[in-house]
């Protein structure tokens, strides 16, 4: 099952630059799987490839056992959506969803009943016979998956698919989005900047950097266990210190932290001591207290708190200047806040809410 | 503030035109429309509004829908102008196609070597095409080899009749008006999104089916905008069939500066005019009606 698709050792460029770099993947059968990274990471231009918009410079590109290689755009069992949706502005939507399917041998019987059942699939049928500057960006975008699952494609790319629309409409679009995928089965690769977006609809991420996958896997593996730095401060906020192993033993590692001005105590990993590694500490996993606390603890001055009603963020000086986030969830409701502008706080985790990073 | 009214510049920025269009276009026309009804005499100027009610004398147009050299000038005119827009259509489409897949510094460079043959006289375009076709230059020549070679030995010929023919004039206008397909083909292309062909190519189109469901449909108002820019002037053409026509197959452009000139029958002139006129609003219409349904697309 996780041959469905396979890309391996793809690179691309174009004249010295390398857009992709030997990027080897598997998805499997009916998964959704995410392709996440900032503008120039690659993430579009492996997209392309997969479409046959763009050939690999090198490697191979599997689709259910069949090499892609040489195969046009147009005979690849693939569609996309596309960032603009790119409809045909001059056919109404009925149209621009049947487009595709005349490649199809069907009659015609047989296209009006599929447009029927994508239309009823996206809730569309009362807009089919209306052009798309007629209809809202969220109907187009709706118009966009419709045409592109019609032709029931083995695979469904989406470039950047709630990027054009509004905060609220991107959350409902969202679960409307893995629901059709759940009914139709089609695997879906989403290409996506925002990380939010790709960890609530993925079942697996790629996180793309440069060109070159940082780390493959489920949301929370990506979030809880980043393997490396740009993964660790991509996904969410993260504060990095400087370290060093001092000790390695029965199930613990010991950290020199220069910023806390001491040692703290991590789950173990693969360090031996001496070794210089990176200790990161997500926001939501600092515990903020008046008092000190028993085990990992370092004192800091409340410099910012940004109240957002359900949780707060505060930004906290240590004694050795660094800066640290935390966020606290305000349970109480009406309760006075943990702490407040210059109040001098402890900032305390549990050994396993810590990451440490190599270098 | 006085003499700066918003209001006031704004009344004369938008009524200039309209006065411009009403001095130089309605005026004069109401004088020619005037002029078709009067009566032609040997005075000076040749034409006189004869005395009896109605004063309007209709017995021109009655002469110009029924003396056959009117109607054969008006359809040699409407087909030489119809082939003259198809073969610019034919032409231009392609190179208008072309000007949008080309790197943005050399499509500056074609564009400007479309409009470069306007640096040049018209008149002088004119002739270079008539020395180009006689008899012993060498584009006849280089034609003659090639009809020659093509065909049967006893159809051979020391050289093409090209000038003053139907041909010719027709070569010249295509080559004069492919400027005016090109560039409202070109506009109208430009601004089609190319990644709608590329959906249409994901969505399993080969190359040419794209061009047919995509690219053409939403080219026509360039075609429409283009073909008129052609076929209108082409209709009313004097000078190209005067230069480098045959007299027997007259286009109605020379059979209205004939009337006037030579004839001196200024309200047959006028009431040619006129017709053709009438016979060019019915397009004319049509592509306003296409310019608003493209606007509404919008």
């Amino acid at each position: 099952m996780a041959d469905f698709l396979q890309i391996q050792g793809v690179s691309k460029s174009f004249g010295p630059f390398q857009a992709v770099r030997d990027v080897t993947l598997s998805v499997a059968q009916g998964e959704i799987f995410s392709l996440l990274g900032g503008s120039g990471c690659g993430k579009t231009t492996l997209l392309r490839m997969l479409a046959g918009f763009e050939d690999p410079t090198a490697g191979r590109i599997f689709l259910d056992g069949r090499d892609m290689a040489g195969v046009p755009p147009w005979a690849r069992p693939v569609h996309m959506m596309f960032q603009s949706y790119a409809l045909f502005p001059h056919m109404t939507v009925e149209a621009n969803i049947s487009y595709g399917l005349k490649h199809d041998a069907l009659t015609p019987a047989q296209r009006r009943d599929r447009v029927r059942e994508m239309l009823d699939l996206v809730q569309l049928t009362p807009t089919a016979t209306r052009k798309p500057h007629q209809i809202s960006g969220g109907q187009r975008q709706r118009v966009a998956l419709a045409r592109a699952l019609a032709r029931q494609p083995k695979l469904l790319l989406l470039d950047e698919p709630l990027a054009a629309l509004d905060k609220k409409l991107r959350e409902h679009t969202q679960f409307e989005l893995m629901s059709i995928q759940a009914r139709t089965g089609v695997t879906f690769i989403v290409v996506t900047h925002d990380q939010e977006e790709a960890m609530t609809l993925s079942d697996r991420i790629a996180v793309m950097d440069r060109g070159q996958v940082q780390q493959v896997g489920s949301p929370t593996e990506i979030y809880e266990y980043p393997v490396n730095r740009f993964v660790a401060s991509f996904i969410g906020a993260i504060t990095s210190f400087d370290a060093e192993v001092v000790a390695r033993d029965a199930g613990f590692l010991t950290l020199h932290v220069p910023d806390f001005g001491g040692q703290v105590t991590t789950r173990e990993a693969d360090f031996a001591p001496g070794t210089r590694v990176t200790l990161a500490l997500r926001p939501e996993k600092l515990v903020i207290s008046k008092d000190r606390p028993p085990g990992n603890a370092v004192q800091g001055v409340v410099k910012d708190l940004a109240y957002f009603g359900k949780d707060s963020l505060y930004r906290i000086t240590l004694a050795s200047g660094a800066l640290v986030q935390a966020h606290a969830v305000n349970q109480a409701r009406g309760a006075a806040m943990v702490a407040d502008w210059d109040d001098q706080v402890w900032l305390s985790f549990q050994p396993s809410a810590a990451i440490v990073l190599g270098g | 503030m006085g003499w700066f009214h918003r209001r006031g510049w704004r009344d004369l920025i938008i009524g200039l035109p309209y006065l411009w269009l009403v001095l130089f276009f309605l005026v004069p026309f109401a004088i020619v429309i005037a002029m078709s009804v009067a009566t032609k005499t040997p005075t000076a100027p040749p034409f006189s509004f004869g005395g009896a009610h109605p004063w309007v004398n209709l017995s021109t147009y009655q002469r110009l829908l029924t003396e056959p050299l009117y109607l054969r000038a008006f359809l040699i005119s409407l087909t030489n102008a119809a082939a003259t827009t198809l073969f610019c259509l034919g032409l231009g489409y392609p190179m208008a196609l072309a000007l949008t897949r080309v790197s943005r510094a050399s499509r500056n460079i074609l564009l400007m070597l479309v409009i470069l043959p306007f640096w040049t006289s018209f008149l002088l375009r004119v002739y270079a095409w008539m020395g180009l076709m006689g008899k012993s230059s060498w584009f006849n020549q280089g034609l003659t080899s090639a009809w020659n070679w093509l065909v049967p030995a006893d159809w051979a010929v020391t050289s093409l009749p090209l000038m003053h023919s139907n041909f010719a004039v027709v070569l010249v206008m295509v080559y004069t008006y492919l400027p005016f397909m090109i560039l409202p083909l070109y506009a109208s292309l430009e601004r089609l999104d190319p990644i709608l062909d590329e959906a249409a190519l994901d969505l399993g189109s080969r190359p040419w089916q794209v061009f047919l469901d995509v690219t053409l449909p939403q080219s026509v108002p360039g075609i429409i905008a283009g073909g008129l820019l052609v076929f209108i002037p082409a209709a009313g053409e004097l000078v190209i069939p005067t230069l480098v026509g045959d007299a027997a197959t007259p286009m109605i452009g020379r059979v209205i500066s004939d009337q006037f000139s030579q004839a001196r029958d200024w309200p047959m002139a006028s009431a040619v005019a006129v017709a053709l006129l009438a016979l060019m609003v019915g397009p004319t219409m049509l592509y306003s009606h296409y310019q608003a349904r493209a606007e509404g697309t919008k």
